[in-house]
This record gives C-alpha cells, sequence and structure tokens, in this order.
C-alpha cells in the first residue's frame, strides 16, 4: 500500500469513529470526507457502508439528492457563476455564455485535461455584488463579460493562457 | 442568575474603557470578496510598524488609549464594500493602499478623506457618517443595529452589550411567562409562513416527553437572499441566545443548528459562539444555576431547497433524503426521532432576546396590525443602493425601493418588486402605497417570504422571470409527489414554448390549470408555491404574456429566440458585425450598408454588441 493510500484510510477511520455513533450522522459523515477529498470517491463510500454498518443504496441515495455532493473528482480550477435571482438579472446568462466560449467547455462540463470546469450554482449569498463569479471558491463580484478573461488569467497564474 | 452576567458585562466595559477609538473593518463574505481581509491586516501590520499602541481583542491586556481594529460581521452594504470606519466616520470601497493614508489623515488627525466617502447616487452628495447616508437613514436597525458595531467572535462585546440578559430573565421568570412576553410581542415566523411564535413554542411544550428538540432553520435557499446569512456571521451570539431561550422554553434537552454548508463563515462563527457560551456555563448543565442542561451541535445542509420546509430539515437532520412527509403530525407533536421539535428560522430566534429585554409591548408597538417588529429584507435588483435593510412592518414598497433603495438603477420608474422568491409574486406600481404586512402581500397573490426583495426594470421580461422561478422549482422538486414533479416539469415546458415562439393561445389557459391543481394537491409547501411567480406575473402581465402567444414578440427584448435582429440606415458599412457573427449571416459590400440573412441568423446577439453606430436594431 502507498504512503497515500495508507493517509487516506486513516483519514476516513477517523472520521466514520467520529460519528458512528451518532444518530443520523450520514450526511455530516459525508461533509467531512468531501471536504477533505474535494469529493466522495466510491471505494470510501463502500468503506463507509462497510465500517459505519449503513446499506451502500442508503448512502448514495443520500449523496445523490443533495447538490452538494460530487462523485467526480473536481477539476483544478472549478469556475462557478452564481445563478441566483439578484445575478440572474444583472447579467449572469451572459457571464457564463462568455466562459463557456473562454474555456470551450459547457456548463456542468470538465475539460478533457481535467484542468476546468464550469458550473452554474445556486446563489452564494453575495447578491450585493451581483453578477458575481468565483474561481475555486474566490468571490469576484460585479463581474462584466469583458472582465472574465483577466480573472481566469489571474486565478490560473502560471498555466497556459486562453484567448 | 443574572450575576454572572453583569460580572462579565461590567469587566468588559471596565476594559473596553481603555480603547480610545475604534476601528471596523466589515468582514462579512461580501466584504471579504473584495479583500476587506486585506485591509483588516494591512491596519494591524501599520500600527504595527509605526508602534501605535492598539489592541486586536478587549482582554485586560489592552492598554489606556488603544486603538481597538476590530473586524464585524455583515454590515448590508456589500457593493460599497470593502467598509471601513473609523469612529463615526464610514468609508466605502477603501483599498489595502488606502490604509496608511486613513492613520494619517482621520486617525491621527480627524481629517476626513472625502474621496472614500459615500456619494449619494441621487444627489452626489459625500456622506460622511453612516447616519448621514440615506440607505441607512430611512431604516429601523433592531436586528441589523449590531451586525456591523460588535466583534461577532467576541462573546465579552456581546455580553458587554446587553447580550445574554435576556436569557438570564428568562430562566428567573419561567417558561409559561416567556411564552405570555412573545404572546404580547407578536412575533411570527420569519422564514416565510408567518406562523405565532408563541403557539408554536406552546405546541412543543405541552406534550409530556423526555426528549424535545428545538433547531433553528439556517438552510436559507431562496436565490437572492441572504439575511439570515448575515445575521449569523455578524451577531451569532443573538442567534444562540434565542436558541438557548426557545429550547428553554419549550422544555428541550438539545438544540441543532441546520446551517448551508454552502455559509462556511457563518458555520464558522456559530461553532465558535456555542464553544464560547460552553466555556462561559451558557450551554451544558445547569445553565446560569437554573437547573436547565441544554446543548447545542451543527447541523451541515447540503444544497437542497425542499429542506427549508420542516418535515424535509428533519428527514435531513437525521441523515436522510430530505423529503417532507404529510402533516399532521406536525412536528410540535412528532418531529426529529419522531419528538416533539420546534423549528424556527434564524431571524425569528434573533429577534427573541430583543423581546426579552425590553419587552412585548415594546416590539408590539412597532409594525402593523398583526404584523409586528421589524422585517429584515435583501434588497437586490435594478435598484441603485443593493444590500440588506431592516424595516418596520407595514413600511410601502415605495419607501423601500425609492427612499432606502434610491429609486431604479436606469430610467425613472420600477417595473415590478417581487418578494418571497421562488414562492412568492410580483408587487406591480399600483401598490406600492400599500404596507408590507403578511395579510397584505398574501392578497395580492405574493408572500413575506424570507425576505428576499428584488427590484425589476422595464427590461425585464416578465415571462423570463416566472420561467426562471419555475426553473429553480422544478429543478429542487424532490419528486415525491407527482403535481409538484409533473405538474412543475409541465408548467416549465409550456413558458419554454412560450419563450421560444411555438406557444398556442390554449397555453395560458393550461398555464392555470396546472397551477390550481398543483396549490391543492401538492404535499408541501415548494409544489403548493411553486406557480406563484406565474400566476402572480400572468394575473398583472397578461399583455406580456400575451405578446409573446399570439404576436410571437418579446417586448422587452430579453427571449432570444423571440427577437429579430436588422440593420438600418445608420450602418456605415464597417463590417465589424459581419466579422462577429459566428454563422456568417451578414452580408454586404464594405462602405455600404450591411444585411443579416433571418434563415441563418441565430439570435445570439453578437452583431448587436459589435455595432458601434446603433445600426444593428432588435425587434
Amino acid at each position: 500500500m502507498t504512503q497515500e493510500n495508507l493517509a487516506t484510510k486513516m483519514d476516513v477511520n477517523a472520521i466514520i469513529e467520529k460519528w458512528k455513533n451518532v444518530s443520523g450522522s450520514l450526511v455530516m459523515m459525508l461533509h467531512s470526507v468531501q471536504d477533505q477529498y474535494g469529493y466522495v470517491p466510491r471505494e470510501l463510500a463502500m468503506e463507509i457502508a462497510q465500517k459505519a454498518n449503513i446499506p451502500l443504496a442508503r448512502i448514495y441515495e443520500v449523496l445523490t439528492f443533495y447538490h452538494f455532493f460530487k462523485l467526480t473528482p473536481p477539476a483544478k480550477y472549478q469556475v462557478a457563476v452564481c445563478t441566483g435571482t439578484a445575478c440572474y438579472l444583472k447579467g449572469a446568462p451572459d457571464l457564463l455564455k462568455e466562459i463557456e466560449n473562454v474555456i470551450g467547455i459547457k456548463e456542468g462540463e470538465h475539460s478533457l485535461d481535467g484542468k476546468y470546469s464550469v458550473n452554474s450554482v445556486r446563489c452564494i449569498g453575495c447578491c450585493g455584488l451581483a453578477p458575481v463569479v468565483s474561481v475555486n471558491g474566490k468571490i469576484y463580484g460585479q463581474v462584466k463579460p469583458a472582465d472574465i478573461k483577466s480573472i481566469l488569467r489571474e486565478s490560473t497564474k502560471g498555466e497556459e493562457h486562453h484567448g | 442568575m443574572a450575576k454572572l452576567i453583569t460580572q462579565i458585562s461590567e469587566t468588559f466595559k471596565k476594559q473596553y474603557a481603555n480603547v480610545a477609538q475604534r476601528i471596523i473593518i466589515c468582514g462579512g463574505t461580501g466584504c471579504i470578496a473584495s479583500d476587506s481581509h486585506g485591509v483588516y491586516e494591512a491596519f494591524k501590520e501599520e500600527y504595527r510598524k509605526r508602534g501605535l499602541e492598539h489592541c486586536v481583542e478587549i482582554t485586560s491586556a489592552c492598554r489606556e488609549k488603544s486603538t481597538y481594529i476590530s473586524k464585524s460581521g455583515c454590515q448590508g452594504f456589500c457593493a460599497q464594500g470593502p467598509l471601513v470606519s473609523v469612529g463615526d466616520i464610514f468609508y466605502t470601497k477603501v483599498k489595502v493602499a488606502d490604509v496608511a493614508e486613513i492613520i494619517d489623515k482621520t486617525v491621527l488627525k480627524g481629517e476626513v478623506i472625502d474621496r472614500l466617502l459615500y456619494v449619494n447616487p441621487v444627489d452626489g452628495v459625500h456622506c460622511k457618517t453612516l447616519d448621514d447616508i440615506p440607505f441607512y437613514k430611512k431604516q429601523h436597525r433592531i436586528l441589523l443595529a449590531d451586525c456591523g458595531k460588535i466583534n461577532p467572535e467576541d462573546i465579552n462585546e456581546y455580553i458587554g452589550r446587553g447580550g445574554y440578559h435576556g436569557l438570564a430573565k428568562a430562566l428567573e421568570i419561567g417558561p409559561e411567562a416567556v411564552i405570555e412576553e412573545m404572546k404580547i410581542s407578536g412575533l411570527r415566523g420569519r422564514g416565510g409562513g408567518g406562523f405565532p411564535v408563541w403557539l408554536k413554542w406552546n405546541l412543543t411544550r405541552k406534550p409530556k416527553s423526555k426528549e424535545k428538540y428545538m433547531i433553528c432553520n439556517g438552510d436559507e435557499g431562496d436565490p437572492g437572499a441572504y439575511m439570515d446569512r448575515s445575521l449569523l456571521e455578524g451577531n451569532p451570539h443573538s442567534v444562540v441566545e434565542g436558541m438557548i431561550i426557545a429550547g428553554f422554553t419549550i422544555g428541550a434537552s438539545k438544540g441543532l443548528f441546520y446551517i448551508r454548508a454552502e455559509y462556511p463563515l457563518a458555520i464558522e462563527r456559530i461553532q465558535k459562539a456555542i464553544n464560547d457560551c460552553y466555556k462561559k456555563g451558557l450551554l451544558g448543565k445547569n445553565i446560569l444555576g437554573s437547573g436547565f442542561n441544554y446543548d447545542l451541535e451543527i447541523r451541515y445542509g447540503a444544497g437542497a431547497f425542499v429542506c427549508g420546509e420542516e418535515t424535509a430539515l428533519i428527514a435531513s437532520v437525521e441523515g436522510k433524503r430530505g423529503t417532507p412527509r404529510p402533516k399532521p403530525p406536525f412536528p410540535a407533536t412528532k418531529g426529529l426521532w419522531d419528538k416533539p421539535s420546534s423549528i424556527n428560522n434564524v431571524e425569528t430566534l434573533a429577534n427573541v432576546p430583543y423581546i426579552m429585554t425590553q419587552g412585548g409591548k415594546w416590539y408590539a408597538s412597532m409594525g402593523s396590525g398583526k404584523s409586528t417588529g421589524t422585517k429584515v429584507f435583501a434588497m437586490t435588483g435594478k435598484v441603485k443602493n443593493t444590500g440588506l435593510i431592516e424595516v418596520p412592518m407595514g413600511i410601502t414598497i415605495k419607501e423601500v425601493a425609492y427612499d432606502i433603495g434610491g429609486g431604479p438603477l436606469k430610467g425613472d420608474h420600477v417595473k415590478a418588486v417581487q418578494t418571497g422568491g421562488p414562492s412568492g409574486g410580483v408587487i406591480v406600481p399600483q401598490y406600492f402605497d400599500m404596507p408590507i404586512t403578511y395579510e397584505s402581500l398574501q392578497e395580492i397573490g405574493s408572500i413575506m417570504g424570507s425576505g428576499g426583495l428584488i427590484v425589476m426594470d422595464e427590461t425585464d421580461c416578465m415571462v423570463d422571470i416566472a420561467k426562471f422561478y419555475l426553473e429553480f422549482c422544478v429543478d429542487e422538486s424532490c419528486g415525491k409527489c407527482a403535481p409538484c414533479r409533473i405538474g412543475g416539469y409541465q408548467m416549465l415546458s409550456i413558458l419554454e414554448k412560450i419563450t421560444n415562439g411555438t406557444s398556442e393561445p390554449a397555453d395560458l389557459e393550461k398555464l392555470h390549470d396546472i397551477a390550481s391543481a398543483m396549490q391543492k394537491a401538492s404535499l408541501c409547501a415548494l409544489g403548493q408555491t411553486a406557480p406563484n411567480p406565474v400566476l402572480s406575473t400572468l394575473k398583472f402581465f397578461k399583455d406580456e404574456y400575451e405578446a409573446h402567444v399570439n404576436g410571437k414578440c418579446c417586448p422587452t427584448g430579453k427571449c432570444s429566440k423571440l427577437i429579430n435582429y436588422s440593420i438600418n440606415d445608420k450602418c456605415i458599412g464597417c463590417g465589424a458585425c459581419k466579422r462577429a457573427c459566428p454563422v456568417n449571416a451578414i452580408s454586404g459590400e464594405p462602405r455600404t450598408k450591411h444585411l443579416i440573412d433571418q434563415k441563418k441568423c441565430i439570435k445570439c446577439g453578437q452583431c448587436f454588441a459589435a455595432c458601434k453606430f446603433n445600426a444593428v436594431v432588435k425587434g
């Protein structure tokens, strides 16, 4: 077993130990896993099933119900456009279109090299700054389509540039 | 019981007396996005470099005449962030590079830096203090008063400003007296339903059970609203205190915060507040010597709008899919783990400490009719000042959108104001003078909702807005009951037909039919209220729908499939549009008028954006 795998195993054990005896803690367990790995890998879901004695079907029932949980590894640069009402009215659809153009993938897709993902997300509560774009959690406010290229350039420093 | 609280309060006041000046840097999510953290660090660094006396928390180590550099919660003026105040002087859009100048001029000499003041967009006047800004002046801030003033991570300051005195009082007078006080206050649920709080607590208090639960609903899912986030971030102890008082009143042994995972800062601040309460003996066993035992924990939401519904929220806290179940039995008799539970929203709970200390009568003196107190709204959209506002119930839309909001961003009138998010409806100008209460909004087909307030102008297409909200509800429908799952989908496909020009006149009738079936037969409020945005826009903007259906045109030009682009005589033949067109639909020799081939045109609007001579027109 490689070093990396070992670390993975221990972390999951700690998470399961922490929540195992708390009733109704499945959602919290999955949050902890996603917090560490960026998504919920199938192997870990299976491990939780085994060790916490929860049917795998129940785990996936929960995982697929909530928007927050991801089943695939996150891209290196996760670009998200807020499509809450305020952002929608102030031009979020145009931003999304521009980002799709610049990166060359559609909303909900990963680029083939795994570097970028583009998503529209629900309100992130920064309505005062609408419209809002976030890259790996960093929030950019009052964005215009013309700003997209420089935002991507800034947040992906050292990578080859688009556009 | 109040002794410990008084002690902490006195100690804090004594230590605070050493503070000669206070610099507050807004640390809400919005300002952090505009780098307020960098500004905060820059202030600390600059003070350290110059060797000026300062402190970053209030402790016994604070020396005399020091400057207190503190962060605050969200002040609600996010568009102008990062916000910095030095004493009374209020600066907006402060950058790291401005810090040294602020210290040189404002802190040391008391001079005002004009450039950093907020300029009122209506009359161009520079506003020196918060109270000079119309956006703040016309509000009535109770819950938000301390957001932006206190350090949300300092329990001593909260207590020093009168916090947890309400809890001490509640423990002293007992649950029945608390319920009586709540009854007098007339406080109603701020999450949308408007159910009287005292009644909910009384219903949960009655059943005999060893275990009872108090739950705080912080799953703020309404897109375009962030009142709860600001309260949780800006004054977390007010919500925690509300939770303890509520738990004590209903006889709960445990309380749970259910907060969206998308609000990491809110979770962090509430966790810190809970930890500090344990340290001070305000949580745990025998709280303040009253014999009351109570624990608080946090559970995360995971991005499901339906979990705002009580029974769905309970299922989620139990670690299951968040699907609602039929009521009755209501959570007051059969809630979390089948035990009696009371669920209140963040804003509702934040009101409780103020009612306890200042009395139900005081609270009831604000507002109008059966809607007492104040309401926090997140005003966004096409208005000059956007942000978080707290106003007395019974205020009119006119006062909110024009006096506080400063009027429409462009043009001279507001087309409509939307409240209640995906469950609400539009308010049109003829009702702008109507006092806002739970009842009045319902009468005109909208709801109070949790507090989203979206201002729309002439360029916003009402069919498109209705479609936007319905899309949201279809996406968020849990799928358990057919009326919501199928009805929502069918309504959405009709709206899609309307906006892409393939609808028939009978479709409007169909929308009505499906909507009324959904309202009557859906299992929970999500499905019952999902048709509201459509019905409300249909009622007030029928002509707009008819233009889409019969005339196959969108009056605002928003629905791209219904737009035809053409080139008029202003065209000088520069070729910019021709180069921009992705499908080669534009032809024409240089320096002659160009032409768009309507058959090839995909209506992307690139030519419209590229033309510098206003020669490409929508129609």
